[in-house]
């Protein structure tokens, strides 16, 4: 029994030695949760990996698997990159936490890099961005435009990142609409149009004019396209096929800087493990063009919000603001620390309906 | 002219070399579309079929591949005997989630007790939580005669609802920091189904797939009730004529895959996977109805079947990421594998003639 599992590390070993000698360019991994081709959120990490190919060219090699399950699939791909010599691996969904850290601790001079989670060792850092701010600006023009004053919300997962857009979104838009109401569906899935299509029919036909989504595919914007008269925002990517209706902004996720850093840092041995939360001020988000479909007004607004954030003038959660059941989270002129954020699991005050339990 | 004609009976040889035959033609066709994607065919079957078996780092895709056959088989095994009656299960990807968070349950409910006893008791309970799941259909379908096919599709829908349930409240982890899923039982020494070998992907759920071939190799070869199992499939009527209880048989069938899928998603949660999460179910149950064909409904064959799917996925994946060959152009390749099987398989029955049809 020892005897193999001796034999198991010193084949582990031998392979990273090889690995580690044989080649003079740094190897990058991606390992996605979706396809490249989602026009969304696995669209944008590649994004980022073609800017570090552009950056680096011949310095870099850089693989990638897509459609990964988040569980022991992960897990093997993730070991499968390493073990082909990948200097450095990006493992871009929630899901892949676990199976993240337990590949780095069998290969400690691999460096890991995942995306939204919260485990960090030595070898692996975290990274996520404030799409909170994002969330600030739709809610603003969302409460601005809405006729029927439902706005409806694709919620994927009911996790931490995904709360926050949500209140961050309800905040600003009953901040210039108080009669705005909140409708939000649960689809369970990052990805998957057929679901995504129907949860947007669905808030159409309870009356919403406005659709906000944290999934990755277009298929809410065609749903919303196919019904007129109903605006949405373009999610992760710019979505811009969709302009000027229904899509009338997004968020974009733009993650090209970042790889490039930590790509280079790798190159010139600096590399450490951080943890990284980054937000307009870094252009890590990115607000897209808001079409004229939008009030002149309104778009100025919705600037001047950007702005402000972009010059640490305003952070999007500022008291006074309550908890849903009445209680009081921050008072007048406090401001959200990133703990509470981070693990955000509540509903603000107004917000109908439960956090699925 | 060329032309279809029936057998007399069904060709053995051709039984047997469809699975074959149908491996080659998908290593040719796939081979063709790899091509047109711009790659190299050759080193994309290499890479696919020999690599993870015979290349630099066989020793782990080896022991990767036991790990994901192994609930592939266990639950194909279990549909296999279903299938040669005319019972068709296809709900097994419910059977399975339902009987991981039955097991998963027990162990969480132990948390953070040690003791040999917690182990055994989850395999009862996920066992127990597949087969009550399966009994569902089997007891609507001999009851009030409904289509079992429908009720026990559907159920998989109610079992992924279940599930999502489970991961983000009753089994929620309470360290988790507000995020959804349950502890991680690789973490509690108890429940944690670890490999029997290190280094071998040994773990109880290939155990349990191993005996799960013999036991049903003896079943249907040596046993009274795989006799009835067989006649039931080919001769409905002459089965009853028998003395062949049609409506304990659908008990039986549907009760045993239920409860093999359970064991397979209880051996799965508290193994590889670790942990109850919304996306804890990948498919098995599904690839599993897939492996059973594959296999020819023959223990031995789907022992050899579910391997072969582990390797096109494990396989596939190292194409992706070694050559940047898409996901899509992987999932296209699996999907030739069942086409031409079935495909194929019409020779099994009818096979070729030329020229003129003979006078009747």
């Amino acid at each position: 029994m020892k005897l193999i599992k001796l034999l198991a590390g010193a084949a582990i070993a031998v392979g990273l030695a090889t690995s580690a000698t044989a080649q003079d360019k740094t190897k990058v991994g991606f390992v996605y949760v979706g396809p490249v081709g989602d026009g969304g959120w696995t669209y944008e990490h590649d994004q980022g990996r073609l800017a570090v190919v552009e950056e680096f060219s011949d310095q870099v090699e850089t693989v990638f698997v897509e459609n990964v399950a988040e569980g022991p699939d992960a897990e093997r791909v993730i070991t499968q990159m390493a073990l082909d010599g990948a200097d450095l691996i990006f493992t871009t969904s929630f899901g892949f936490m676990d199976p993240t850290i337990n590949v780095a601790q069998k290969f400690p001079d691999v460096k890991f890099e995942h995306a939204t989670g919260y485990k960090r060792a030595e070898n692996v850092s975290t990274y996520s961005a404030r799409f909170y701010e994002g969330r600030a600006v739709q809610g603003h023009i969302a409460g601005k435009m809405t006729e029927s004053n439902i706005i409806g919300y694709i919620g994927s997962y009911p996790i931490p990142e995904v709360i926050r857009g949500i209140n961050s979104a309800y905040l600003h838009a009953k901040k210039v609409n108080p009669d705005v109401e909140f409708k939000i569906v649960w689809v369970y899935t990052w990805f998957d149009p057929q679901k995504e299509a129907d949860a947007a029919k669905t808030l159409i036909d309870q009356g919403a004019d406005v659709v906000l989504q944290h999934t990755d595919s277009t298929a809410p914007q065609a749903a919303a396209q196919e019904a007129g008269g109903v605006i949405t925002f373009g999610q992760a990517s710019d979505m811009a096929q969709y302009a000027p209706m229904p899509r009338v902004s997004s968020i974009i996720d733009n993650w090209a800087p970042y790889y490039v850093d930590r790509t280079r840092a790798v190159i010139d041995g600096t590399w450490e493990s951080v943890d990284t939360w980054d937000g307009i001020d870094t252009g890590m988000v990115e607000i897209g063009e808001i079409t004229d479909a939008v009030p002149a007004d309104v778009q100025e607004e919705a600037l001047g919000m950007i702005e402000a954030m972009r010059a640490g003038e305003y952070h999007p959660f500022t008291g006074p603001i309550n908890k849903q059941d009445g209680s009081v989270w921050l008072a007048e002129g406090e401001v959200a620390d990133d703990g509470t954020l981070a693990g955000m699991n509540f509903y603000i005050d107004g917000l109908k309906g439960e956090i699925p339990q | 002219m060329i032309r279809l004609e029936k057998r007399p009976e069904p060709s053995r040889t051709m039984s047997y070399a469809t699975p074959l035959l149908a491996v080659l033609a998908t290593m040719v066709f796939g081979g063709f579309l790899f091509a047109f994607l711009g790659k190299d065919p050759i080193e994309a079957i290499i890479t696919i079929f020999w690599d993870p078996l015979f290349g630099e780092f066989a020793f782990f895709y080896r022991p990767q591949l036991l790990v994901k056959a192994a609930p592939l088989i266990l639950i194909a095994v279990g549909l296999a005997l279903g299938f040669k009656a005319g019972i068709w299960n296809i709900g097994a990807e419910g059977q399975y989630i339902v009987g991981a968070i039955c097991g998963a349950g027990v162990g969480l409910a132990f948390y953070p007790l040690e003791s040999w006893v917690i182990f055994p008791l989850m395999a009862l309970a996920g066992a127990f939580g597949g087969w009550a799941w399966a009994m569902i259909p089997a007891f609507l379908r001999v009851k009030f005669g409904t289509n079992e096919i429908l009720v026990s599709l559907m159920l998989v829908y109610v079992a992924e609802q279940l599930l999502a349930s489970m991961a983000l409240g009753a089994m929620r982890n309470p360290e988790g920091r507000g995020f959804p899923g349950s502890r991680n039982l690789s973490q509690y020494e108890s429940a944690h189904n670890a490999e029997l070998i290190a280094g071998t992907g040994m773990h109880w759920g290939v155990v349990a797939a191993l005996i799960s071939v013999i036991f049903a190799y003896v079943l249907l070869t040596r046993h009274r009730l795989g006799f009835a199992i067989r006649v039931t499939g080919e001769a409905p009527r002459a089965a009853r004529f028998g003395g062949v209880n049609p409506g304990r048989l659908i008990l039986f069938c549907l009760g045993l895959s239920g409860l093999l899928a359970g064991l397979a998603g209880m051996l799965e949660v508290s193994g590889p996977a670790g942990q109850i999460t919304i996306d804890f179910n990948v498919g098995y149950g599904f690839t599993a109805i897939i492996v059973a064909f594959l296999g020819r409904l023959n223990p031995l064959g789907i022992l050899f079947a579910g391997l072969l799917m582990a390797l096109t996925y494990i396989g596939g994946d190292i194409a992706q990421s070694q050559l940047g060959l898409p996901a899509a152009a992987i999932q296209v390749f699996q999907g030739m594998l069942l086409f031409f099987l079935l495909a194929l398989d019409l020779f099994t029955n009818y096979r070729l003639g030329f020229g003129r049809e003979a006078a009747a």
